[in-house]
């Protein structure tokens, strides 16, 4: 029922994006307005999302770690996955970014039959850090070639970028390696939503709408490129003139490309209220970007409130004169 | 707000690497490339030999796969003549079909046209150039890098 929501509402907006291509009056508001609102919805809606992480309090020290924490000098502290510097804190993140380093530490948990009936068994589960790995470098190179329609002139590293992309000179015009990729990464994701039955049980419609806008938007990219073919050269020339801000609509650029921004856009504009956040939010894990020096450094509540306090010097100056009557020693006179 | 600092530096990366477009090409004037359809070579056709191979929209959109089939004919199969949608025959050769028409100005000369290998003052084949301006123009411009140079090169020996 949940795929099924989110399927339709994929497939609507796919219905949506075909009248918009094929009704040529709409092509300046599917082309050049939709993008553009996208593109706003997108910077806009990411940093107010960040920013409202950002205000909200942090109180504690909560570095998760694995790894032996900085001890006696003749024990070899892990400088990486229990970092007391900003150095390692760095590394950490890095690998947490680039190589979902937690992620390959996934583990799977099963009761199996022993000898003595039921046994909790923990095994390495490699298979989804594998597709989330193929999946996201695939969609970054992905992203990072379309720049092509969007600089002028390209510049090399995209171009190279491309080329390594297409090394392997299958067909007219040559396939890209990403775009297999990204295709049998975003199948397997959807279909262990389905089959495993833990996650599947965990599983919303927010989990499988992503899924399937992405999954359509690479399949219209690739019936754009191979079957359905539009005019690149006036692609490039609407894309230099949202980015120029003089939008150009040159005529005769094809349905399939209006099909495929306007998933793109629905994905970019959809992106700041979904789970796609993860993207930002994954900077802001305090459990992987806090320096392990929970008990080296006093850390202070942010929100303590200011206690009132009356020290013994203020309390001395107050009393001095009634103390040295009485007799009481005082420590300044 | 907690570490504002480094989540403003982080938003300000985070803005700057997706407005890049925009600075990129500031103040840039959206030129597409200048294909030159109706260069003086196509000019001198008479009136039923200016249509090309196949009709504009096809070559636009399956050139490639159309010199991929062409170079399957001509050098696996040994078949030199191309019979087009219109029943037309064109004979299968890039260099004496799409680049009697489609080469540049000063590249198209016919003596040298047809002698690829000649040595005339530096002037060389366009089919063996690096990149005729017809195809690259089209081909920077959206970064399509075309393998048919890999083949149809100049030997060295020829420029010396």
């Amino acid at each position: 029922m949940k795929v099924l929501f989110s399927f339709l509402a994929v497939i609507l907006l796919i219905l949506v994006a075909t009248m918009g291509a094929f009704i040529t009056n709409l092509h300046f508001v599917f082309g050049i307005i939709i993008p553009y609102l996208a593109f706003a919805m997108f910077v806009g809606g990411f940093i107010y999302r960040v920013v409202k992480w950002g205000r909200s309090p942090v109180p504690f020290r909560i570095p998760t770690t694995i790894g032996q924490q900085k001890s006696l000098p003749w024990i070899k502290q892990n400088k990486i996955e229990n970092p007391t510097s900003a150095f390692g804190v760095i590394v950490r993140m890095a690998m947490e970014v680039l190589f979902f380093r937690s992620l390959f530490r996934n583990t799977k948990t099963e009761l199996r039959e022993g000898q003595n009936g039921p046994e909790l068994s923990y095994g390495s589960a490699k298979w989804l850090w594998l597709g989330s790995l193929f999946f996201h470098w695939s969609f970054l190179i992905i992203i990072i070639r379309h720049l092509r329609f969007f600089l002028e002139p390209i510049p090399f590293a995209v171009q190279i970028l491309e080329s390594v992309d297409g090394m392997l000179q299958i067909g007219l015009p040559a396939i890209y390696l990403t775009d297999a990729f990204i295709l049998v990464a975003v199948t397997y994701l959807f279909l262990r939503r389905i089959f495993v039955p833990q996650v599947k049980y965990i599983s919303l419609p927010a989990d499988f709408f992503p899924l399937f806008m992405i999954m359509s938007i690479a399949i219209s990219g690739i019936l754009m490129r191979y079957f359905y073919k539009v005019d690149l050269v006036a692609v490039k020339q609407l894309a230099i003139g949202l980015a120029t801000f003089q939008p150009v609509l040159p005529t005769g650029i094809g349905p399939m490309f209006f099909i495929h921004i306007f998933l793109v856009s629905i994905l970019f504009a959809y992106f700041p209220m979904s789970k796609l956040m993860h993207m930002g939010g994954i900077f802001m894990s305090p459990t992987r970007n806090m320096i392990s020096n929970n008990r080296m450094v006093r850390h202070i509540n942010p929100w303590n409130p200011e206690v009132e306090v009356h020290t013994y010097e203020q309390y001395e100056d107050e009393f001095r004169e009634k103390m040295k009557k009485a007799g009481i020693p005082v420590e300044k006179e | 707000m907690y570490k504002g600092g480094k989540i403003f530096a982080s938003l300000i990366i985070f803005a700057a690497l997706f407005t890049i477009p925009f600075f990129y090409n500031m103040g840039k004037v959206n030129a597409g490339p200048d294909v030159a359809l109706n260069t003086a070579a196509i000019q001198q056709l008479p009136a039923s030999e200016q249509q090309c191979v196949e009709s504009p929209e096809f070559m636009r959109a399956n050139h490639m796969q159309l010199l991929n089939q062409w170079r399957e004919e001509a050098v696996r199969n040994g078949q030199t003549v191309y019979v087009n949608s219109q029943g037309k025959e064109f004979e299968i050769s890039l260099q004496d079909t799409c680049l009697k028409c489609h080469a540049t100005e000063s590249a198209s000369k016919p003596a040298v046209l047809n002698n690829p290998v000649s040595t005339t003052a530096g002037v060389s084949n366009p089919a063996l150039n690096e990149s005729p301006e017809f195809c690259a123009s089209c081909h920077d411009y959206s970064a399509v890098k075309p393998l048919c140079w890999s083949c149809h090169f100049e030997p060295k020996e020829a420029t010396k």
